[in-house]
């Protein structure tokens, strides 16, 4: 039985990471980040089985990938506090010569990243991909991946959106972040998306759905399509809010990509708990 | 060593078959290598793959964007995924699925692009795509192998199975000689010598070599000496055997089924340019689109023909200092 109480302030303290990250170095995208926090942090230290110790090949182990990598900062945080790196180095956020670049990548070799993102609608394909290999391999844990609502607007998407039913991925767990914002404003007036659930049940995927900032509904509705094997992919709609945990970058698109300065930056953190101790930082 | 006189036709197939026997063989020598392809099985010539590797091959549909993130995620769990469709849907249409997913992501995942160029013939210029080389040449950490003919495909296949890292193979449709020896060695990154010479280099790659051997053997009779380097490796390039050559004759001429801008050409007169200036004359389209026909009559029209070879090591070798 998860300790939800232990998971919130584990993303009390990941929502204070991810502020002082984008305060460091003054860019980021601190909403998206703050939005996602519950899911991430249920993800890692409660639902997946995962190896810090990080082989990418992943055999055995369930596997995430973060397709839309602009909300980097929660990614870096939560891999940090659950051992794949030292917590320190979330200080070289988007700084020259660190491995934490701006949008996730493997190619300085950080431990936790299974592939880059960024260049948005792509990660639906690749963790299809790693589905049918575990499957190919008899491995039946399972593969999650997370996009934004905005990215659902590029066509790639939909393309694994037919792929993934007709060869059967039970054990994709696709996770829609519906926060009804994008860079340019609200979904509904820069591309209108519609309906997820009818769109997704339309082309043969298991709808689930949760809130997204409640962690015993997130904890329950993760393992229970983790759990799932009907001959379905899952897509779980999961209605956020954008900047969840510090008030004035709540339910706005203005946060999405934009970093706090020093007073604000002081604001959010005293809305936000420390509970495991805040990475060393000059400044704040 | 290989000679002028070794290098004759013993039969005609496409280098698409050198792929799909290729790929049968790699098969069956590892069993994580996994197909892949866009609503083109029959076209990629590999139903002895499918039919013998039931579970090992992926049908996409039409959706080469989807096709190549697949790839990359088969490679991350430690599968050696071989993408297959046109040169043109394999490239242009997904550079940046390559270069993120792929390239930058480092994943081990071989790009197979049959029907590459001119020679693709009667479906026109949407189809043939004269670009390929240079994009894919422009990517960081991608290997970039345009083999001759069916026995050299076949060997590239295994080659590119057995190296690690993301590759982009480009071949084509036609029927086509073949005269690369069946045991020749296909050694990745390695100029092939075809013959040896001392009056012009002529360095060229794909379907464009077999006209290279027919354009030398006339030169020859003229009193020409043509030192002959198949370079099937576009990238990393051969640059010790490029400048050794330029250096031994002094004047170049590069062949290649492309735009004369960012493949071959480019890629030789960028290393030369650098290390040993030398003229050079370029074999390839000028900077066109296709359009429809046969193959040979379509390489003749775009000047790539074996006269042009000839005229071009004429003009090159009175361009000599």
């Amino acid at each position: 039985m998860a300790d939800i109480q232990e998971l919130k302030r584990i993303a009390s303290q990941v929502r204070r990471d991810i502020i002082r990250e984008v305060y460091g170095c003054q860019s980021g995208h601190p909403g998206g980040a703050l939005g996602n926090t519950d899911l991430f942090v249920a993800l890692y230290f409660e639902v997946m089985k995962h190896d810090p110790s990080f082989n990418m090949e992943a055999h055995g182990e369930d596997v995430f990938f973060l397709s839309n990598g602009h909300i980097s900062p929660v990614f870096y945080s939560v891999l940090a506090r659950s051992g794949y790196f030292p917590v320190e180095e979330l200080r070289t956020f988007r700084a020259i010569n660190s491995r934490l670049q701006g949008h996730p990548t493997t190619h300085e070799g950080l431990p936790g990243i299974r592939v880059a993102s960024g260049s948005l609608g792509q990660g639906v394909s690749v963790a299809s991909g790693m589905a049918i290999e575990k499957r190919m391999d008899g491995d039946d844990r399972t593969v999650f991946v997370l996009t934004g609502d905005g990215e659902q607007q590029e066509g790639q998407i939909w393309e694994a959106a037919l792929f993934a039913p007709h060869n059967k991925l039970e054990n994709l767990v696709l996770i829609i972040d519906d926060n009804g914002q994008q860079i340019d404003g609200p979904t509904r007036e820069v591309l209108q998306l519609g309906s997820f659930a009818d769109k997704y049940a339309a082309f043969g995927w298991d709808i689930m759905r949760m809130d997204g900032n409640n962690m015993e509904e997130v904890v329950k509705t993760l393992k229970e399509a983790q759990a799932k094997r009907n001959g379905k992919p899952t897509c779980i709609v999961m209605k956020t809010e954008m900047g969840k945990g510090v008030d004035f970058m709540e339910g706005t698109h203005h946060w999405h990509g934009k970093a706090p300065n020093k007073e604000q930056a002081e604001n959010a953190l005293e809305q936000l708990e420390e509970t495991l101790g805040d990475f060393a930082m000059e400044g704040l | 060593m290989l000679t002028l006189d070794k290098l004759q036709s013993t039969g005609k197939k496409a280098t698409r078959d050198g792929f799909g026997a290729g790929l049968k063989a790699a098969g069956d020598k590892h069993d994580n290598v996994v197909m892949l392809t866009a609503d083109l099985r029959g076209s990629m010539k590999s139903e002895d793959f499918i039919n013998t590797y039931p579970d090992r091959f992926i049908q996409m549909g039409i959706s080469e964007a989807n096709m190549m993130g697949v790839a990359a995620g088969l490679a991350t769990g430690g599968k050696i995924p071989l993408t297959t469709t046109f040169a043109n849907f394999s490239t242009g249409r997904v550079y940046d699925q390559i270069r993120q997913s792929i390239a930058y992501s480092d994943k081990n995942v071989k790009i197979c692009a049959s029907h590459a160029g001119l020679t693709l013939g009667e479906d026109g210029a949407t189809h043939q795509i004269l670009e390929d080389i240079g994009m894919m040449r422009m990517l960081p950490g991608m290997t970039v192998i345009n083999p001759c003919d069916y026995n050299q495909t076949k060997a590239a296949v295994q080659a590119i199975v057995e190296y690690h890292g993301p590759v982009y193979l480009r071949f084509g449709r036609p029927s086509w000689p073949i005269f690369i020896p069946e045991d020749q060695k296909f050694e990745i990154g390695k100029a092939l010598q075809l013959n040896e010479g001392s009056d012009v280099s002529v360095f060229a790659t794909g379907h464009l070599v077999w006209y290279a051997i027919e354009a030398a053997r006339q030169l020859e009779k003229e009193g020409i000496s043509v030192d002959l380097i198949n370079i099937h490796t576009i990238k990393p390039l051969d640059a010790e055997a490029v400048v050794a050559s330029a250096k031994k004759t002094g004047a170049v001429v590069t062949c290649e089924e492309h735009n004369r801008y960012g493949g071959l050409g480019g890629a030789i007169a960028e290393t030369l340019s650098a290390q040993h200036p030398t003229p050079q004359e370029f074999i390839g389209t000028d900077d066109t689109f296709g359009e429809s026909g046969e193959a040979e009559e379509l390489l003749e029209k775009y000047g790539l023909g074996v006269k042009d070879i000839v005229a071009a090591v004429k003009r090159v070798v009175k361009r000599k200092g």
